[in-house]
Formats: structure tokens, sequence, C-alpha cells
């Protein structure tokens, strides 16, 4: 009776709701709305401006865009980021999945342990993390002086770093927790029994992983490869420490046009460009996810 | 065979699955004991015990995913010890179904035939006739997540039977069911059993289930095999003071057995008849519901004077909480008018008596081998 008569009896017009709600989400909302909505405002207002003579004059164009599309150089350094990102995506997803499904499933007693290990490097400043492929790939790196020791090489290998190459290779490094921590979080929870079933119906552990491993860690895989994608296409450190003039990736470039350019309109509208492309590459993540779902 | 309608399971001599005393570690802890256990073709045998008893690895033995420390596993004459899971015929009923999540009811049951590319006309068409049997028709295109419990089960018996194994593996099948539905469902593996004509090994610590299933009850205590046999057999003639506990329930009366033949048992009266070795520690066990009250009749054997402590309705039937005079606690379960007329209310000394055949008796130092 009472029970009932607790359950059924309405609240008094909730106000402590509405509270609860500004008061957990209102500071954050208040972040959000100052330091990244008006910014992002701003620079769409400003990709629409531009300068004369290093001033910057409020008259309103689509010339930024336009300079965008039909500059060759513009557009090459953009194809260089989007198959940057690709290549890092693609390796940081396989080498992180192959982590991830190595500690989940493979390490019995010493799992904690390695999962342990695959967090501490996010613990490390990225730009260490990136450095570090300087005295790995570099003229007098760990590499050459390896294989001149052993006397395979007479004088260092030069195509190992300042382009392209060195560039995949540290960002996939950089990204391959990014990956691994979500998949792994996927796997552990995926029930032993599920596995053993599929066993059971006659599935060797090859099939079981394509069939039933594979689909259940997707909703680790595609935010693991969306961070890696966005924040590797718009990465700035490892191209300027490590890409030579084959590596030059868009942040570079728009970082110039805010800096010894001083064209904030055009880096403005380069901005934009990488924004709706990222926005565009996690709406396809998106998609794929839902239609796995 | 699974279109094959029989009228009756066939039970013969032949072995279908034999465990060949298997023994089974995991780390220091002994979770079987050179076990040895046979499977005839076609019965339905339940593996009965406790938690940690071994009754989940022996089947585990059985399906592939455990490997013995020590003796072999053959299934249909074929020594499978070391074989993988994917590599026998054999299927198993997961304790809590292991349904695919991501796949549909259809595509969960379809999933070993996939496994071994069977055309997809074919094998469309057996999980569909597998839907229907199975009482999913409309029920193909829904995930696991959109099911009852009772739903999930019968996908997960359609997922085991599709592959028409061997062996059907069934570990605690029902557990997760609610007791309504738990009684629906053992009658209708039952039947399915008799249907299918297939070999089903089940795992269960629910010992009624197992009465009302099993063709015979393999008892399991600490990793050895306690007693086999069938139902009757276990419940009827226990081989030892375990059996006769788990299942069923039971009182245990400590008595002496006298070398003239005669026993003796404080606080009771025991007839001079039965006559277990003489001159030792005996136990007497005595069901629940065999135990009478009133004036003991042609055939008693024990007569004893308890104490009611406390009673408790059970519907039917109405169990009476007792305690002889040397502070030994009993439990008899009568009939309602019984308990009515003999006026029983707590403080209340009550006289009790027990038949004969309804009494076992057991050796105290070694908990007891069957005497009979």
């Amino acid at each position: 009776m009472i029970l009932t008569e607790l359950s059924s009896r309405k609240p008094a017009i909730d106000w402590s709701w509405h509270l609860r709600l500004v008061a957990f989400l209102g500071p954050a909302a208040l972040y959000a709305l100052v330091f990244i909505l008006v910014p992002y405002a701003n620079l769409l207002i400003y990709s629409f401006w531009k300068t004369d003579n290093y001033t910057i004059v409020r008259d309103f164009n689509l010339g930024n865009f336009a300079r965008v599309f039909e500059s060759p150089v513009y557009l090459s350094v953009i194809a260089n980021s989007l198959l940057v990102a690709s290549i890092v995506t693609i390796c940081a997803v396989v080498l992180g999945y192959a982590l991830a499904l190595y500690v989940a499933f493979f390490t019995g007693m010493r799992r904690k342990f390695l999962y342990f290990l695959m967090v501490i490097p996010l613990w490390t400043s990225f730009l260490l993390r990136a450095f570090i492929w300087r005295l790995i790939l570099g003229r007098e790196g760990v590499i050459n002086s390896g294989l001149a020791w052993f006397g395979f090489t007479d004088e260092p290998l030069s195509v190992l770093l300042f382009n392209r190459f060195s560039v995949c290779v540290a960002l996939t490094y950089v990204f391959i927790p990014f990956v691994a921590i979500p998949v792994y979080a996927a796997l552990e929870k995926i029930p032993p029994a599920t596995l053993e079933a599929s066993m059971d119906l006659g599935a060797s552990p090859f099939y079981t992983l394509r069939r039933i491993i594979l689909p259940l860690s997707l909703p680790g895989i595609i935010p693991g490869a969306i961070f890696t994608f966005c924040l590797s296409f718009g990465d700035f450190v490892a191209p300027s420490l490590l890409g030579g003039p084959s590596g030059i990736m868009i942040s570079s470039v728009i970082i110039n046009q805010f800096g010894s350019a001083f064209d904030w309109p055009f880096g403005s509208a380069l901005a934009i460009f990488v924004i709706v492309v990222v926005g565009i590459a996690v709406a396809l993540a998106r998609l794929l996810e839902r239609r796995y779902e | 065979m699974l279109s094959k309608v029989r009228d009756k399971p066939e039970c013969t001599d032949e072995v279908q699955v034999r465990l060949d005393r298997v023994s089974k570690h995991y780390g220091n802890a002994a979770a079987l004991t050179d076990l040895s256990l046979d499977v005839r073709r076609g019965e339905f045998l339940t593996l009965l015990g406790p938690s940690g008893c071994g009754k989940t690895t022996t089947l585990r033995l059985i399906g592939g995913f455990e490997v013995p420390d020590r003796g072999a596993v053959a299934i249909g004459g074929r020594d499978v010890t070391g074989v993988p899971p994917f590599q026998r015929n054999v299927n198993t009923v997961f304790q809590n179904y292991a349904l695919f999540p991501h796949l549909t009811v259809f595509e969960n049951v379809a999933y070993a035939l996939r496994v071994k590319r069977l055309p997809g006309a074919q094998a469309s068409e057996r999980v569909t006739s597998m839907l229907d049997r199975m009482g999913l028709a409309d029920k193909a295109g829904r995930y696991p997540r959109e099911l009852s419990g009772g739903q999930m089960q019968r996908v997960a018996l359609g997922r085991a039977l599709i592959n028409e194994p061997t062996v059907l593996l069934l570990d605690e099948p029902l557990s997760a069911l609610d007791a309504k539905l738990r009684r629906t469902m053992q009658l209708e593996l039952r039947r399915m059993h008799a249907e299918l004509g297939l070999t089903f090994v089940c795992v269960t610590h629910d010992q009624e289930e197992a009465l009302a299933m099993s063709d015979r009850i393999a008892v399991l205590d600490a990793g050895r095999i306690a007693q086999i046999g069938t139902p009757q057999e276990i419940f009827d003639r226990p081989a030892n003071r375990f059996v006769a506990d788990f299942i069923g329930g039971c009182n245990f009366i400590p008595a002496i057995s006298r070398s003239d033949g005669t026993i003796i048992m404080p606080e009771c009266k025991v007839s001079p008849q039965t006559g277990p070795e003489a001159g030792r520690g005996i136990v007497l066990a005595v069901r629940p519901h065999s135990l009478r009250l009133g004036t003991p009749e042609e055939g008693a054997i024990i007569e004893l004077a308890a104490r009611v402590s406390d009673i408790v309705y059970l519907g039917t039937a109405v169990r009476l909480v007792l305690s002889l005079a040397d502070g030994l606690g009993l439990t008899a379960e009568l009939g309602k008018d019984a308990v009515e007329k003999s006026g029983a209310k707590p403080g209340v000394v009550l006289r009790l008596w027990a038949r004969a055949q309804d009494v076992i008796v057991f050796d105290a130092a070694r908990s007891g081998h069957d005497p009979h």
C-alpha cells in the first residue's frame, strides 16, 4: 500500500531536476560556448574576409576557398595529409587491434599488467614520443648505427627520416594506444562462452575471429580509428619534427598562415576545410557503425 | 536424423561417450580424480552435484574445452582426448545460452551450417524447419536481446541441434528460467530427447530437475562419482550418506549395532530384525517423508519420541522440525490431515516411526556403503 502510494504520488514541480541539470551541465556548457563555439564561429567569419597589405579587411568574399581549390600546392598538401592520415589509421588499427587481441585473450594473469603498460605511453609527452623517432631513424640513430655496425651499409641511410615515411611511423606509434585501449575494452566485454559457442559449432579460431570477435569489437575499432584519423590528419608536431619536404601536412600550412604569412582569413578557410573533411570522416564512420549495430 | 520421430528413446548398451580414469587439476585444486564414466547411446544422463563437484569440468572434457591431465575421452569409440571442440561432433547448450548478440535468431541457428559452407538454399531450409520445430518461426529476424529467457533457451537448443550432433551437452540449461517455465522446459527437453533419439548429457545442481528428466543420474562429489544409476535407484537406494543427503534430503540417526544383532540408539527404540555387522557405530538414514505419526504398525523398525520445534507449511504437505531428547534434530514431511489430527504444535512431543524398508543403514565410520 505504502509502496504504491509513494510511486503513484506525483512529485511537485521538479525544480531539483532542472537545478541539477544546470549545476552539472552549466559549467561545461559555458566552457564549450566560450572556448569552442565562439572561436569556431570566429574562424568561420574570418574565412570570408581577406587581407590587404597585412591588414585584415572585413569584406565578405569566397576568395579564400577559391584559392584552396585553385592552387595545386594546397590541394596536394591536403591530399598528402589525407594519405598520411589514412596510412596511419590503417597501420594503427591493424597493430593496435593485434596488440589488444593478444593482451585480452592470450596473457592470462599478466593481462592487467600489460594493459597498464599499454596506457603508460599516454602519460608521456606527445612531443617526446614523436621526437624519439629522430633518435631511432636519424643519421646517427639506432637503426643506422646498427646497420653500420653489422656492416650492412657504408654510409647512413637518409631515406629513414624527414619524409612521409618517418611521419607515418611516428604517428602510427603514437596512435596505437588510441586504438588498442577501446578495442581492448570491447574485447574484454565478450563473454568467453560466446567464443566457446562458436568453436562448439565447428568454427575454427580464425573463423571465430572473423565472424564473432571482429564484429563484436567494432564498437572499439570505430572510435579508435576516428581518433587516429582526425588527430593524425590535423597533426602538426610530427610533420614539423620528422617531415621533410614530402612530409608537409596541412596543419603546418595553417599555422604558417596565422604566423609569418599573416593571412588569418586564408588560414581560417583552410582550417574550416580541415574541419569539414574530419566531419565527413566521422559521419562515414558513424554510418558504418550503425550498419553493424 | 532430426526429421525421424521415434516413439521412445533408443537406449542401448552401446557406449557413446567414455571417460576413462580422467583427472583434471586447476592449479593445486583437483577438479576430477580418476573419474570413469560410460554414457550409453541414446540415453539422457545427468551429472548432478553441488557446485565445485566437477560436473561442469566433466561436461567441458566431453565438449573439448578442457584437456584432461590424465586419462582419455572417447566419443563414438574414437579417442578424442586433445581434439579441439570444433572438430568434435558434439554440441553444447551453454549455461547462459551464449547466443551471438550481433546475429539474428535465424543467423544464430544457421551458424554451424554457415561454418560448414552449406549452400544457402539448403541451409535456410534446414534453419526454417528447426525454427518451426522450436516454435520460433516468427522470431527469425529478432536479435537475442529482444527475446525472453525461454525463447533464448530454445534458440540455444536449435543452434546446438542444427548440426545433428551425436551427443548434445547441456550445461545447467534451465538455471536461468523461472520455476514455472523450468518445469515446462524439463518436459520439453524430455520430449525432444525422445523424438530425436540423441544422447543427452546434462549438468545440473537441481536434484528435482535431474530426477524428472534423466534416464540415469551420475551424482558427483568432490571430483568423483558418488553413485550412478536410474533416478529411482539413486533415490531409493543411495550408496552413501552424501547421495542420500543431496538427493531428497535425509535424517541421519547415529546408533550402535551390538554383537547380539540388536541396535541401540539413544531415545529411540529399534526393532532387532535388521542385522548389519555387529558391534560398531552405524547411521540410520530416514527420509523426511518416510517418518510416520502415531502408533507403530507391523513392520516398524524405528520408534521415537520427538519434540516439535517448528511447523512449516509447504502447501500440500507440512514439514515438522523436531528434536530428540539428546538434541539431535530431525525433519519430517507429513500430510496436512495427519499433522492436524496429531495436534502438533511447538513444544508438543510426538511419537514417530518408520518402516524397515524405508530405513537405510550406513556404516558410521566411513559415512557408509550400502549394506543392502
